[in-house]
């Protein structure tokens, strides 16, 4: 069992150093792998001792040094297979150099870390948990309660993504500027992926998922300001900020899902999705217009409605029409067919919705039944919103949703039943 | 001593409870999450999953050329798993009781469901997970 | 995403089982076993669990009053769960593979016993992009 750090002033600390002091060791002694075990044991050594001695006077040294120490075992237990050293000589070399790396510049390192985390070789799931661990500085305990893993699965999970890494030969440096682009990508696709993976729990029993939409935020924040001229990572970051600011009003105390055109307006963010305008209209002028750009000016034109009646339609389905032609996903054409339905009609939605049938890659997907069950609805056409919902209910894998699916279906099938009677 | 609460079902079935007022999946959620929550308490719960519809299900038998030869039909008659409980408990007869208040969990008009739970003794193999 | 892989059986097939001979279960066993530690090893490993006989099994119903009503009687075609795996993997495909070594337990004489497993999602809370 993990030592949770009972002063509240310890856990950020830790995480905002974590990735800096990864930077200096692995800087030091060339193995990623290791370092990030060793930059581990620190953080939980720090955890345990910090609350009862007080915060040392300069963290990062103090972490530096016990990392370093850990370091120094492991490559005497390396060594000692190997061939004699001097250990005594090594440790105190080792230990000098700690501190003078500690004061050295504040190069940051968290950027090189996102890279090597977000590698395209890595699968998602794997650079997901090594990004939380290495960059985020959660512990692994944290990360396993997030994604429902036993640790030990987790700590496996973490310690294969390390083995690829070095088994690839992945540099601890930058990336060349050919790369930097689709490199970049990937490290914006992780952190979207973390977001969506905690903004779309339900609240309730698992509230501590809901922090990895904050990790997620906070990464991304970090990112931008390393990176302060890419307009795509400040499009990602306003997404988020401008979708987070939903949270409170996307589920009730039951934890039932509760859709953008119902949702209690009063219950947003207000300053939240201000600093996510604010982001994107820095943003937006310098000319590098990306999907995530055009996903947050989405997002900010439905959060600046004060009603849903007051929705801007025509600007949401004129920038879903730039999104489509930007990225070919099923996803945005089927955001699309509900654009194009609130603005000229339903039947012009279902008709879009029809052409998607032949797209594998969504025809068995929950989502178009419920996009079509959403637009059966407006048309007017209960019976076919009723089936498709059910339909809809039957292929998710997501409780809240089904819940909220199977819901709507009854909803309107009740709707049915009464104007039947009424006949 | 940890004891598997199966809950089954066929096509037809779920077709009809999917058909259930808001009022009464509701009413049938609510029962099942007390239960859940008094079990927490007790100590006694240690998981529940639902299972996706078996449309969603495919049987995989062996390999050919490392590929998996796989098979999605389900007969409309079948009874599939919908979803378990695993409760960890001092008696067999406990575990039934337990199964009992799952069985007796309302359904269309208030009405108990009644449904069988199928109670099994999980004999892990493996060292504990 | 998180699957669970089944392994299902008809009490004449527990029957059939119960006539291996030592050797055989034993080799069964330790596949089962080691195929676990195999899913840990990958960091996929969610949950495993083996379940008792079915001649131990009782549907349970609820009397009028709550009490429970057991009944022992099952039809000869039903398949009863024998044991399970839960696996978080990246795709429908790799819970496929996964199910397939599964299958390929050894059996009477040490050949792959091919035992049917049948694969279904499990139901969460978390994100279902899809895509």
């Amino acid at each position: 069992m993990t030592a949770q750090p009972s002063d509240p002033l310890i856990e950020p600390l830790l995480r905002r150093l974590t990735p800096q002091v990864l930077g200096i060791v692995v800087r030091r002694f060339r193995d990623f792998a290791a370092a990030e075990d060793a930059v581990q044991e620190a953080s939980l050594a720090a955890a345990t001792q910090w609350p009862l001695d007080g915060l040392p006077q300069n963290p990062r040294a103090w972490l530096t040094q016990v990392a370093f120490r850990r370091m120094t075992d492991h490559i005497r237990s390396e060594s000692a297979r190997r061939h004699r050293e001097s250990q005594a000589a090594l440790e105190m070399d080792q230990l000098t150099a700690a501190v003078d790396a500690a004061r050295e510049s504040d190069q940051d390192d968290t950027l090189i870390l996102l890279f090597m985390c977000c590698h395209p070789a890595l699968t998602p799931a794997s650079a997901i948990a090594l990004t939380l661990r290495a960059v985020g500085g959660l512990t692994t305990a944290e990360i396993a309660h997030a994604f429902l893993v036993p640790e030990s699965t987790m700590a496996q999970r973490i310690s294969r993504a390390k083995q690829s890494i070095k088994d690839s030969g992945i540099r601890f440096q930058l990336p060349t500027t050919e790369e930097r682009a689709q490199r970049l990508r990937a490290v914006l696709h992780v952190l979207y992926l973390i977001f969506n993976e905690g903004y779309t729990t339900s609240a309730g029993p698992d509230l501590r998922r809901a922090d990895l939409s904050h990790e997620a935020v906070r990464l991304t924040r970090i990112v931008h300001q390393l990176q302060p001229d890419d307009t795509e990572v400040a499009g990602l970051l306003a997404l988020m900020l401008l979708t987070d600011a939903r949270r409170q009003a996307r589920t009730n105390d039951q934890g039932e899902l509760i859709p953008l055109s119902q949702q209690d307006r009063s219950l947003w963010d207000r300053q939240q999705i201000a600093q996510g305008a604010a982001v994107l209209s820095a943003a937006l002028p310098q000319g590098a217009v990306g999907p995530y750009q055009l996903q947050a000016a989405i997002a900010a034109v439905h959060d600046e409605a004060a009603r849903a009646e007051d929705t801007d339609w025509p600007q949401i389905l004129a920038l879903y029409d730039l999104l489509k032609r930007m990225s070919d996903n099923p996803m945005v054409r089927l955001n699309h067919a509900i654009a194009t339905a609130m603005v000229h009609g339903a039947t012009k939605g279902l008709e879009l919705l029809e052409a998607l049938e032949d797209d594998v890659r969504v025809a068995e997907h929950h989502r178009l039944d419920a996009t079509r069950a959403h637009l059966q609805e407006l048309a007017g056409n209960l019976e076919a919103a009723v089936r498709h919902y059910r339909a809809a209910a039957a292929k998710t894998a997501n409780l809240p949703e089904r819940n909220y699916l199977l819901a709507q279906a009854a909803r309107l099938s009740s709707k049915l039943r009464l104007s039947n009677v009424q006949e | 001593m940890k004891y598997i609460l199966l809950m089954s079902g066929t096509k037809a079935g779920v077709d009809t409870y999917v058909a259930w007022s808001k009022k009464d999946i509701d009413a049938h959620m609510t029962v099942l999450k007390c239960l859940n929550k008094e079990l927490t308490e007790s100590g006694e719960f240690v998981g529940t999953e639902g299972l996706a519809r078996p449309d969603q299900a495919i049987v995989v038998r062996g390999q050919k050329a490392g590929m998996p030869i796989t098979d999605g039909i389900f007969p409309e008659a079948k009874e599939f798993l919908l979803g378990y409980w695993i409760v960890d408990v001092k008696t067999r007869e406990r575990a039934y009781e337990i199964a009992s208040r799952i069985s007796i969990a309302p359904g269309p008009g208030g009405v108990p469901t009644n449904m069988p739970i199928e109670v099994r003794q999980i004999v892990s193999l493996s060292a504990k997970s | 995403m998180k699957y669970i892989l089944m392994m299902n059986g008809t009490k004449a097939h527990f029957s059939e089982y119960a006539k291996w001979s030592k050797k055989d279960m034993e080799a069964n066993v330790a596949f089962m076993r080691a195929f676990s530690k195999q899913l840990k090893d990958e960091g996929v490993y969610v949950a495993t669990e083996g379940l008792g006989w079915p001649d131990q099994a009782k549907l349970v119903r609820a009397d009028k009053d709550g009490t429970p009503i057991t009944d022992g009687v099952f039809p000869e075609s039903k398949e009863f769960l024998a044991g399970y795996w839960i696996v978080d993997v990246e795709s429908p495909e790799q819970a496929y593979k996964i199910a397939a070594r599964a299958s390929a337990a050894p059996g009477p004489g040490g050949a792959s016993s091919n035992v049917p497993i049948e694969v279904r999602q499990v139901l969460g809370s978390h994100s279902d992009l899809g895509l």
